[in-house]
């Protein structure tokens, strides 16, 4: 108890009360994760009966015959964040390393605030921008350039659609690039100069100082804030919704439709046909879940190691 | 002699060119970065601008094929599901956040900066479900206070973590000066410590309805959008975000224009907000 300490003020009734005040409402957020696993767990629980382990291990979705797997999506999740990763990374980690290392310094704040308007765009609208110009655009030009070019991969052959993997992975990329970025620079920004100092001072370029004292010192840290955009890119909806095509189907083809965990609870939970759909589409948000959860975590640890106690991460969020 | 250093002149401009390059190249990245913000927004005026007149604000949606119309019920109902949600989130938010800054040696502060974290990464639509199970599933119906309550707890732990962040820059000094006049605890934090970082947890309100504004995953299955003009809260609303989704995805002509004015209106709200509360932050930071 509190009362065995020593204090130097008298403890008042407003101290007491307003104390209970904020413990309740600091209790309130533990308590809305238990109610959500809880609750998740729940709804979930036939289906997990029936289905078992087994639901994220086969293909066959059908409502009607009331038969649920849900590998599909579990594959469309990863490859369509992987793709974004793939594209993400590279341009983030640019800009961030620019920005922290090289920029004029009236450039610095401007391009992070600008970037970080990304950030703010809601994920309808790039679901809107992604249907209306982006899909048209790639349709006609990049993904026939990419088939003549690297058709002979087996992820660019076959059939041209508009709305697929491919399309959901690059807008998902435009979405999680600003918060890959705005990790990386604060990681980047809580490097010691005298890391920067010590290289260049050794004679290194400053691209060289960068290489060897920087980005080593920052690693980890880095590799969180890539982990951090993974975890984002795995629960995006609306946009993957409105651009992945949506069909139950495992396709080598990136061009071709594809569907995730999230946009099969967004389109199929308010008309699931039976109990056991809805089921199923909650064990699918309690798989989403978790794994979300073990991401983000693993991600803010490797941010603690390099930037403790600066809150980083936590602001871009 | 001669031969080695010229060997040495030429490595030393192969590095420094190297380093010019990648400069170059990152470069470019930036200029890849911000071009996706530039073409949205771009768009977004072309497309949306010339659907913005009155009727747009004012007027109900008329039957699919006809010329006309508004989504007046849209930008209402957003402006109650959000306001309810802030209602809810805010003051809880901001109350653990305090709780977290000045009581740091509690163990209830680690848990639930931790919870925070997690339940910040967590996918809104899995937020929407839970607000389904928990609302709409009980009352057998959709509702807009079930669309706020998925807010809500999307708002709360964003809340939480800038008050906690803003809160924490406060000197102790600050502190001890108010306990040394003799204020109790409550009114140190309430009067001088909280007082003194307004602008911070204002700016993090304001990011926080910026945020949640926009969030159109957990409404699908709780708020469900509506055609018609409602403030009840017990019933299906309707919510700018559902609106752009259903226009977008929507057969007509007509629907997609009235989308991209919808999302251009959301965008110009989300904007406003976000930009006045980094303006404000910045203010604070430097004065």
């Amino acid at each position: 108890m509190t009362t065995a300490r020593p204090t130097l003020f008298r403890r008042s009734h407003g101290d007491r009360v307003f104390r209970t005040i904020l413990t309740v409402a600091a209790v309130v957020i533990p308590v809305l994760l238990a109610l959500l696993i809880w609750q998740l767990w729940g709804e979930a629980a036939p289906a997990v009966r029936r289905f078992g382990l087994g639901f994220v291990t086969t293909s066959t979705w059908d409502p009607v015959a009331e038969q649920f797997g849900a590998l599909p999506l579990i594959f469309g999740t990863l490859v369509s964040s992987l793709i974004a990763l793939v594209i993400a990374v590279p341009l983030s980690l640019g800009v961030a390393i620019y920005l922290t290392e090289f920029a004029p310094n009236a450039l610095r704040q401007p391009v992070a605030f600008v970037i970080g308007l990304l950030a703010a765009i809601p994920s309808v609208v790039y679901g809107l921008w992604g249907i209306f110009v982006l899909i048209p655009f790639l349709k006609s030009s990049v993904f026939p350039l990419l088939r003549d070019t690297l058709g002979f991969l087996p992820f660019f052959q076959g059939t041209i659609y508009g709305p697929s993997m491919l399309s959901a992975g690059i807008i998902l990329a435009i979405m999680v690039m600003p918060y890959i970025m705005s990790v990386a620079r604060e990681v980047l920004l809580a490097v010691p100069n005298s890391q920067r100092e010590a290289a260049l001072a050794l004679g290194a370029t400053r691209w060289e100082a960068v290489t060897s004292a920087v980005i080593p010192y920052a690693r980890s840290g880095i590799i969180g804030a890539v982990i951090l955009g993974l975890g984002r890119a795995l629960g995006e909806t609306m946009a993957v919704t409105m651009l992945i095509g949506n069909r139950h189907e495992i396709a080598t083809s990136l061009f071709a439709p594809g569907y995730t965990m999230a946009a099969a609870i967004a389109n199929e939970f308010a008309e699931a046909v039976g109990d056991i759909h809805l089921s199923s589409l909650a064990y699918v948000a309690l798989v989403l879940f978790a794994v979300t959860v073990v991401v983000n975590a693993g991600a803010r640890l490797l941010i603690w190691r390099v930037a403790r106690g600066s809150g980083a991460g936590s602001s871009a969020l | 002699m001669t031969s080695a250093a010229a060997s040495g002149a030429r490595r030393r401009a192969f590095r420094r060119a190297k380093s010019n390059v990648m400069v170059g190249l990152m470069i470019a990245a930036v200029i890849l970065a911000v071009l996706p913000l530039v073409l949205i927004l771009a768009t977004l005026v072309i497309k949306g601008a010339s659907s913005l007149n009155l009727a747009f604000f004012t007027k109900l949606p008329v039957p699919a094929g006809e010329v006309g119309g508004g989504v007046a019920h849209a930008i209402v109902g957003t402006l109650v599901i959000v306001g309810v949600a802030s209602l809810i989130g805010l003051p809880i938010g901001i109350a653990a956040g305090i709780y977290c800054a000045e009581y740091r040696s509690s163990r209830l502060t680690w848990v639930t900066r931790f919870v925070a974290d997690v339940l910040n990464g967590t996918p809104s639509i899995v937020i929407g479900v839970f607000a389904w199970t928990l609302i709409v599933a009980k009352q057998k119906h959709f509702s807009a206070l079930a669309g706020s309550a998925a807010l809500a707890m999307l708002m709360i732990p964003m809340v939480m973590r800038t008050t906690e962040e803003m809160i924490k820059l406060v000197p102790n000094s600050l502190r001890e000066a108010a306990l040394a006049l003799g204020y109790p605890r409550w009114r140190t934090t309430l009067g001088v410590v909280v007082r003194s970082t307004l602008p911070g947890i204002v700016t993090g309100s304001m990011l926080a309805v910026a945020r949640i504004a926009g969030e159109t995953a957990p409404l699908l299955f709780t708020a469900l959008g509506s055609q018609y003009f409602s403030t009840k809260l017990n019933q299906p609303m309707a919510a700018l975000p559902l609106t752009v989704f259903t226009y977008a995805t929507g057969p007509y002509e007509e629907w997609h224009r009235f989308a991209w004015a919808s999302a251009l209106v959301l965008i110009i709200v989300v904007f406003v907000l976000s930009v006045a509360a980094r303006l404000t932050i910045g203010r604070t930071r430097h004065g």
